[in-house]
């Protein structure tokens, strides 16, 4: 741990261009590593996430985090709402009335409605869900395999939960998408702390040492992200390692270990890069033109991040910031503003005794 | 909370429950974009937006109110109160120096406790002094302060004893040098965060909260002595509310959206209510407080309460502004947007000066045949 003491925290004069913001290649070489690893991270293909949440479990396991509340929040079957002190990856569930590429989402049960008329389809789940809280059909009704009664969707009508396509399809997609400490080039969390607690790892990742931070919070809100966060139990900031004893060890990290399809993927951000892009390519062949990638760009606010992500809508449809920039990028002008403010306060005060003596 | 001539998925009031229950990206409300990206550019920038079930994107800051607001605005009266002592020790006005030198002692230390109570962990502040970063405001404002403390109470207390006098001296004029530091850096020190409230005002948040700390040293001036020694503290007060105002003027319009939580909610009637203070604070300061005392105690106790409120109105503000996540995706939308724009302009530019040039080369063959 002295080791990574002693290097910890050291971002170097802010004076040197590219190491508070901009395109920087190297950036545990910038942090004072030498002879470093190539820089690892995670690429999430979200367009082959399954939602299982195994990642979160494993998550859970491999670095002993503690239970911090199960609840039914609503919002699909997001339990765990977001990243925050003790849930380092987060499976959001975005549920959406629109087809993924050319596929069936497949959501009509059996019955008799054929093409064209699915809202007498008597499985239609959509159309039962719009029944609800309405008039109870009688159970042989339902049983029955016959049409719905026409009054039975009265005050509800069915277009409305289940909008259908021309050609009968139920428009419905579900987004599921890991989340995950991004490990910025530019860590804002990284450049705001006062104690040096957190640190560039050989491996170019962002890790907290526990022992070192003193509760502070500053890198909170300093996250544009809103991934790391503060443990109220024990007042220290927590987020992603990257599972940094892992990697130490030659290892993957536990969520992409425990990840069954391969949605997360880990190893060297050039490579995951170049994978990606064909991935890309690829959906957007397969008739995917939403498919993007969100946080590879080494030109963006950030620098561009260390676990980026393919997603199938805007990033704030996921809970992520369209545009974020580190907000170190302007502290060069807030310092110069502080210091004219500062003089202009001497001044002031200073012109106060000039003059009348009383 | 007039939410209501914007349409948006936001969390508070009734909004959230709402909000909670509906797709981020449904068809209802017109709030389908997918159109807009494949470059169908609407002709005035949506206030509507998608968020993932109207969650939060930053994370609430952690501070606590009474902590971190009150340290604000201790961190600029204390400031404030410094310059002012070492300008009426150096004019001979005993009773102002001592009353601000002991006003910056006491400031400095309820906020020095107010900080260390906000940490997680106090018992580890000392970890705050191990390393000295420029990039983080709080870094260089622990070493500020592990100067300037010290520095004001050895002004207060030769002040105070009337012993070491040349020590007391030199003491006062360091901390009228550090002061200022301590009352602008704390501006630093939120706007460097990604809470858009916060972030976006950086260039007159310092030039409002030195404003501020001088009207609050010269409220505590005027509230402590009597009116003979009061002219500086009086027309320190002035010229600090002016400041203060102007700043926050200048401020608000400049941010855009982001200032709209100042104008909202608790925090909106925190920084209204500050305006009122200061402003009537200065000006009956400056009209009665030379012959009435009453008067002067009077608007000196406005002037403090109004730098008080000012601190949690902007405080609040902030940690409003990184609740909803609107302030965090329109805005960043539009940049987006501006800088699609740019690019497609560059363009078309480019094309049109190649189609340009091909025509012209066309003419001349044309020509030439």
């Amino acid at each position: 741990m002295t080791d990574a003491t002693a290097r910890n925290g050291e971002t170097g004069p802010p004076a040197e261009g590219g190491l508070l913001y901009g395109v920087q290649p190297d950036v545990a070489g910038a942090a004072g590593h030498h002879d470093h690893p190539p820089r690892m991270g995670f690429f999430t293909d979200t367009s082959v996430c399954i939602g299982c949440k195994a990642c979160e479990v494993a998550c859970k396991e491999w670095n002993a985090i503690p239970e911090d509340g199960l609840e039914l929040t609503g919002m699909s079957y997001d339990n765990s709402q977001g990243l925050s002190a003790s849930t380092w990856r987060h499976v959001a569930f975005i549920e959406q009335r629109k087809p993924l590429g050319g596929q069936d989402p497949g959501v009509r049960h059996g019955g008799t409605g054929a093409p064209g008329s699915p809202s007498e389809d008597p499985g239609d789940v959509f159309a039962a869900a719009g029944r609800l809280g309405t008039t109870v059909p009688a159970p042989e009704e339902t049983a029955s395999g016959e049409a719905a009664p026409e009054g039975a969707g009265a005050g509800a009508p069915t277009g409305e939960i289940s909008p259908v396509a021309p050609d009968g399809r139920t428009e419905l997609r579900w987004l599921m998408a890991s989340d995950v400490c991004k490990h910025c080039t530019h860590a804002a969390c990284l450049d705001v702390c006062p104690t040096g607690s957190l640190f560039r790892t050989e491996f170019g990742t962002v890790v907290v040492q526990e022992d070192i931070c003193n509760g502070c919070g500053y890198c909170v809100p300093a996250c544009p992200y809103g991934v790391i966060d503060q443990r109220k139990e024990d007042g220290r900031a927590w987020k992603c390692t990257l599972c940094y004893d892992r990697l130490g060890e030659g290892m993957e990290p536990a969520c992409a270990k425990a990840c069954p399809t391969d949605s997360i993927q880990f190893g060297p951000l050039d490579e995951l890069r170049e994978r990606a892009a064909a991935r890309v390519a690829q959906l957007h062949a397969a008739g995917v033109p939403d498919a993007r990638l969100y946080g590879e760009d080494p030109g963006d606010g950030v620098g561009g991040d260390g676990a980026f992500f393919l997603l199938l809508d805007e990033p704030e449809t996921y809970g992520l910031p369209p545009d974020p920039v580190v907000t170190t990028r302007d502290l060069p002008s807030m310092w110069r503003h502080a210091a004219v403010a500062a003089a202009t306060m001497v001044a002031g005060v200073a012109a106060c005794f000039l003059g009348r003596r009383r | 909370m007039n939410r209501d001539d914007h349409e948006h998925v936001g969390p508070g009031d009734a909004g959230r429950a709402s909000s909670g229950r509906t797709a981020p990206t449904g068809q209802g409300g017109g709030r389908r974009r997918r159109g807009r990206r494949r470059g169908e550019r609407p002709v005035v920038p949506e206030a509507e937006f998608t968020s993932y079930y109207g969650m939060p994107i930053l994370n609430r800051p952690t501070w606590k109110a009474l902590d971190i607001a009150g340290y604000l605005f201790l961190g600029g009266l204390a400031g404030g109160s410094s310059l002012l002592a070492a300008g009426a020790h150096a004019t001979g006005r005993r009773a102002l120096a001592r009353s601000a030198k002991i006003g910056a002692l006491g400031a400095i230390s309820a906020s020095t406790v107010a900080l260390i109570h906000d940490l997680g962990r106090p018992e580890r502040f000392y970890n705050m002094l191990r390393v000295a970063k420029p990039t983080s405001p709080m870094s260089v404002g622990s070493w500020i302060l592990a100067g300037y403390g010290p520095l004001t109470g050895v002004a207060a207390v030769t002040e105070a004893t009337g012993r070491f006098r040349r020590t007391g001296a030199a003491a006062t004029a360091g901390a009228a040098l550090l002061g200022p530091a301590v009352a602008s850096y704390t501006a630093v020190l939120i706007a460097d965060t990604a809470v858009p409230s916060w972030h976006e005002g950086y260039r007159e948040l310092p030039f409002v909260f030195t404003g501020s700390g001088t009207a609050a040293a010269g409220g505590l001036g005027m509230l402590t002595v009597s009116v003979a020694q009061a002219g500086p503290a009086r027309r320190a007060a002035a010229l600090g509310a002016a400041l203060e105002l102007g700043a926050g003027e200048v401020m608000t319009r400049r941010m855009g959206l982001a200032a709209e939580p100042l104008r909202q909610g608790r925090a909106g009637a925190l920084v209204r209510a500050s305006k009122i203070l200061t402003a009537t604070g200065a000006a009956v300061g400056l009209l009665a407080g030379r012959r009435s005392r009453a008067a002067a105690a009077l608007s000196g106790a406005a002037l403090l309460a109004g730098s008080t409120a000012l601190r949690f109105g902007v405080f609040r503000a902030g940690v409003a502004s990184a609740e909803d996540p609107r302030y965090t995706v329109v805005p960043q939308r539009e940049r987006l947007r501006q800088r699609e724009e740019r690019r497609r302009r560059e363009r078309s530019a480019e094309e049109h000066e190649e189609t340009g040039r091909l025509a012209g080369e066309d003419r001349g063959t044309s020509e030439g045949r």
